[in-house]
């Protein structure tokens, strides 16, 4: 099957090196996607991947094939990997068939395989326009389709969606995404967007100064991330003190269940609890002070779907302010007495 | 985070010879070869007559007070002519490609044709009509009228390739249009237009017919003279070399003042064409500078040349010389054009993708042949075909390879204007489509720079069916050419029936034009930037 590896990859252009040894594994058939800032080198990644620069050290392997090792180097054109730059790059002097039948051999090229690839992407009905004529989105279904008409080993696409505007993107995300399942082709997305990320990929790898800091399924990479920077880039959160025991943690917020797996050694440490584990209620509700810290609304920011809640902590000395995400319908102003809650169970960071 | 930086194997290093990727500086890097050898082919001539003169003659000959006046005429020339070349040349272009001017396209094409106009044939028709027209202020004003397409042709590509985002953005950072135009549109189209005046500064300095006709001391006169009428060798090859270490700073010159900024885009998507500027009441005064430009370069030329040709109606008409003339002529400028274009796209594959010193060197090698008159071109490479290649001597083959050598510059000029907007990343993803790098070559990038292919073609067709001087010396034993014809009667007072050949130059000249016009105009509304 289409496995593909990446062991120990350094790359540089002159300077500093760009990528320091990474090291990423894609499992046949599945969509993993490499989250990092700018300028983190996800670019050049895919690059050496797809055989566009050579690394100085290390090795890529498809499919059991050695694509590169620093011995050998399999030419761009055998690789079979399909690859989907950020602008889609087509070809501006071919119609949209024209681009998509590109690496197909010549007698496939007017056949029923261009019109079924334009289909599958549902732009059939823009075969004879050019790209120029396109949007881009329609531009971006016609480069992925390019790049899976030769049924490709596996796919490299470099922020596919980060062109296009946000009503559009989440509509051709899902549909790639439905797409990419469907073909089952081994994917690796770049990206900068941790909710892209967490929401197409099958595993998520986390690219920070030139390595892989972490590569799990989303899930796992959002409950347990590795360090307090991980857990900051994948979404808010709160760092509460905890006294850190056997299977739970004391906090401001009470006892609250550990997931289980931490390294953190019994004592004083520092859960992290996501702004979704926190439920939030008025104070002047029964059962007020019951259970829970009582606190302040110092602002709300309201997203619709759902609110952030910034709560100042009533009792001096609490600590800093708490995040808790509430349903849209649910968002409180700012000035509202509440007391907050925490629902288990929580992580704690090393 | 590691300390310790990547040791490279030795044998990644080896790797690379056979890598794929690598691979093409090897072919690029052959043609490019070709071209620079060809080149430096008349230059070794030079080198070698000098020599064998011995250095202390050519010292001698280069002291001689006339060698001062050489120098001051040539700067102050090329200095008025360069700067008006670049003023009208951008503006014109600008006008065409960004206003919503009335009858644009006839004006895209109008503006064009007197660069069709031979310079010795502007010189003459001018001087026939005003004899008293002589010295610097004729030579500047006849030049100009001649080159300044040289400027427009590059200035009206980049410009209509421009990315109309930067501009608007300029705008609403407060920018007026005048600041913006400036600030960005100016350096978006800097290259092109540097492009440009190098190629103007290097004609002037290798014009002969025009300066001839105006009687105006250049270097390149002096030399024609000196070899031709004092069939001094010594004498003319030691000129030869100060023109062309002028050449040399002239083109560093262009190095320092960036003509090779990169101006491929980043952005993604497709890109926009730029909006044009309403006139309104600009229309009539902007109209006005236009019939004036063309007025004086192609009114007058023409004006002269059919006022020539009515006049000598009364002789009989040359028929069948001036249609093998034609023949002769058309069939030398597409051989030429050919050729230099082949080789141009190798030396702008490999500068543009592949920049390091050995390869800018080689691109300033390929410019050379501007600088060099027409005259040291011939003379070299007939010294070569008599010592070598003797077959070669007083063949077609010889002049058809003079002029892919003199006009190899702008062949590459055209090229340039296309690569440096077609991206590397269009031949990448073609070949991970599995497409081989030579097939990717031809669907891609071939089809991507073929205006700029068709422009180079244009530009070397037009520039060989006007060349004089090379042309006198090269051509075959009873093969006669439009300019070599139109020369023989010029100088022999027989204006009238010098006109038609004259004529037909245009003719010749303005088809190309035509079309090559027709392309930048349609091309760059197809072609979005990658």
């Amino acid at each position: 099957m289409s496995r593909l590896i990446v062991t120990d990859l350094w790359k540089g252009y002159g300077g500093p090196p760009v990528l320091q040894g990474v090291d990423l594994s894609v499992e046949p058939g599945s969509l993993t996607a490499v989250l990092g800032l700018s300028g983190c080198g996800k670019t050049t990644l895919l690059r050496v991947i797809a055989g566009f620069e050579r690394p100085e050290r290390g090795s890529v392997t498809l499919a059991g094939r050695v694509l590169d090792n620093g011995h050998s180097y399999m030419p761009i054109e055998r690789r079979s990997i399909g690859y989907v730059p950020q602008e889609g790059a087509l070809f501006p002097h071919l119609s949209v068939s024209a681009n998509v039948g590109f690496g197909l051999p010549r007698r496939e090229r007017s056949g029923r395989a261009v019109g079924d690839l334009l289909d599958m992407v549902g732009i059939a009905a823009l075969a004879e326009r050019f790209p120029h004529e396109l949007s881009g989105g329609e531009q971006q279904r016609v480069a992925l389709a390019r790049a899976l008409a030769r049924r490709p080993d596996a796919l490299l696409l470099d922020e596919p969606f980060s062109s296009l505007d946000a009503s559009l993107r989440t509509r051709v995300r899902e549909e790639v995404h439905a797409l990419l399942r469907e073909q089952g082709v081994t994917t690796v997305l770049v990206t900068h967007d941790q909710e892209e990320a967490l929401s197409l990929a099958d595993d998520v790898a986390v690219l920070r100064d030139g390595r892989i800091v972490q590569q799990g399924a989303p899930v796992e990479l959002y409950e347990r991330p590795a360090d307090e920077h991980l857990a900051r880039f994948l979404g808010a959160v709160n760092l509460v003190d905890a006294h850190i025991a056997e299977g739970s943690a004391k906090t401001r917020l009470g006892a609250l269940e550990l997931r289980p797996g931490h390294s953190a050694p019994p004592g004083p440490g520092v859960v992290m609890i996501r702004p979704e584990q926190l439920a939030v209620r008025r104070a002047d509700a029964a059962g007020d002070g019951e259970d829970g810290l009582g606190g302040t609304v110092e602002q709300c920011r309201y997203y619709g779907h759902d609110a952030l809640l910034e709560i100042r902590p009533r009792e001096p000395g609490a600590g800093e302010l708490l995040l808790a995400r509430v349903a849209g319908a649910q968002a409180l102003p700012a000035g509202t007495a509440v007391t907050v809650a925490a629902r288990g169970p929580v992580t704690a960071l090393d | 985070m590691s300390t310790f930086a990547p040791t490279q194997p030795a044998a990644s290093r080896a790797s690379r010879a056979w890598s794929g990727r690598r691979r093409w500086p090897l072919v690029s890097g052959t043609g490019a070869a070709i071209a620079a050898a060809l080149v430096l082919l008349p230059l070794a001539f030079l080198v070698v007559q000098a020599q064998q003169s011995g250095w202390g003659e050519v010292q001698r000959l280069l002291l001689r007070h006339s060698v001062a006046v050489l120098l001051w005429n040539t700067l102050r020339l090329t200095a008025a002519c360069t700067v008006l070349c670049a003023v009208i040349g951008v503006a014109a272009a600008w006008c065409v490609e960004r206003t919503v001017l009335p009858g644009r396209r006839l004006w895209a094409v109008a503006l064009v044709l007197p660069f069709g106009i031979p310079d010795f044939v502007v010189g003459f028709s001018w001087v026939s009509i005003a004899p008293g027209l002589h010295g610097y202020l004729a030579a500047v004003m006849i030049m100009t009228l001649s080159l300044y397409p040289l400027v427009y042709l590059p200035a009206r590509t980049a410009l209509a390739n421009a990315d109309a985002g930067l501009e608007e953005t300029a705008r609403s950072l407060g920018l007026g249009p005048w600041q913006t135009f400036a600030r960005i549109t100016l350096r978006q189209i800097w290259p092109a237009v540097l492009g440009g005046c190098l190629l103007v500064t290097l004609g002037l300095l290798a014009e002969y017919g025009a300066f001839e006709i105006v009687q105006y001391q250049t270097f390149t006169v002096a030399i024609f003279t000196e070899f031709k009428l004092g069939f001094d060798t010594v004498a003319a090859c030691a000129l030869s070399l100060v023109l062309v270490l002028l050449s040399i700073a002239v083109l560093g010159g262009e190095l320092a003042l960036g003509g090779r900024g990169r101006t491929s885009r980043s952005g993604p998507g497709v890109r926009r064409a730029p909006a044009r500027l309403p006139l309104r009441r600009w229309t009539l005064p902007v109209l006005g500078c236009l019939v004036a430009l063309c007025g004086v370069a192609l009114g007058v030329p023409i004006g002269s040349l059919v006022y020539w040709m009515l006049r000598g109606n009364s002789s009989t008409l040359p028929g069948t010389s001036l249609l093998s003339a034609v023949a002769h002529t058309a069939a030398f400028g597409a051989a030429a054009a050919g050729i230099a274009t082949a080789l141009a796209v190798p030396v702008t594959a490999l500068t543009m993708r592949h920049r390091n010193r050995l390869t800018l060197l080689i691109e300033r090698l390929a410019y050379l042949p501007m600088a060099l008159p027409g005259l040291v071109v011939a003379l070299g490479l007939v010294s070569f075909s008599v010592r070598y290649a003797f077959a070669l001597y007083e063949s077609s083959l010889e002049l058809i390879v003079a002029y892919a050598i003199l006009f190899l510059p702008l062949a590459i000029v055209g090229v340039r204007s296309a690569m440096g907007q077609s991206s590397a990343r269009l031949e990448e993803v073609g070949r991970s489509l599995g497409v081989r790098p030579a097939a990717v070559w031809l669907r891609v990038t071939l089809p991507v720079i073929a205006p700029g292919l068709a422009s180079a073609f244009a530009l070397v067709f037009i520039s060989s069916s006007t060349e004089l001087t090379a042309t006198l010396l090269l051509r075959p034993t009873g093969v006669d050419t439009l300019a070599t014809q139109f020369w023989s009667y010029t100088t022999a007072f027989s204006y009238g029936a010098a006109a038609p050949y004259a004529g037909m130059m245009v003719v010749i000249s303005a088809v190309p034009a035509y079309l090559l016009s027709r392309r930048v105009s349609t091309l760059a509304r197809r072609r979005p930037d990658a």
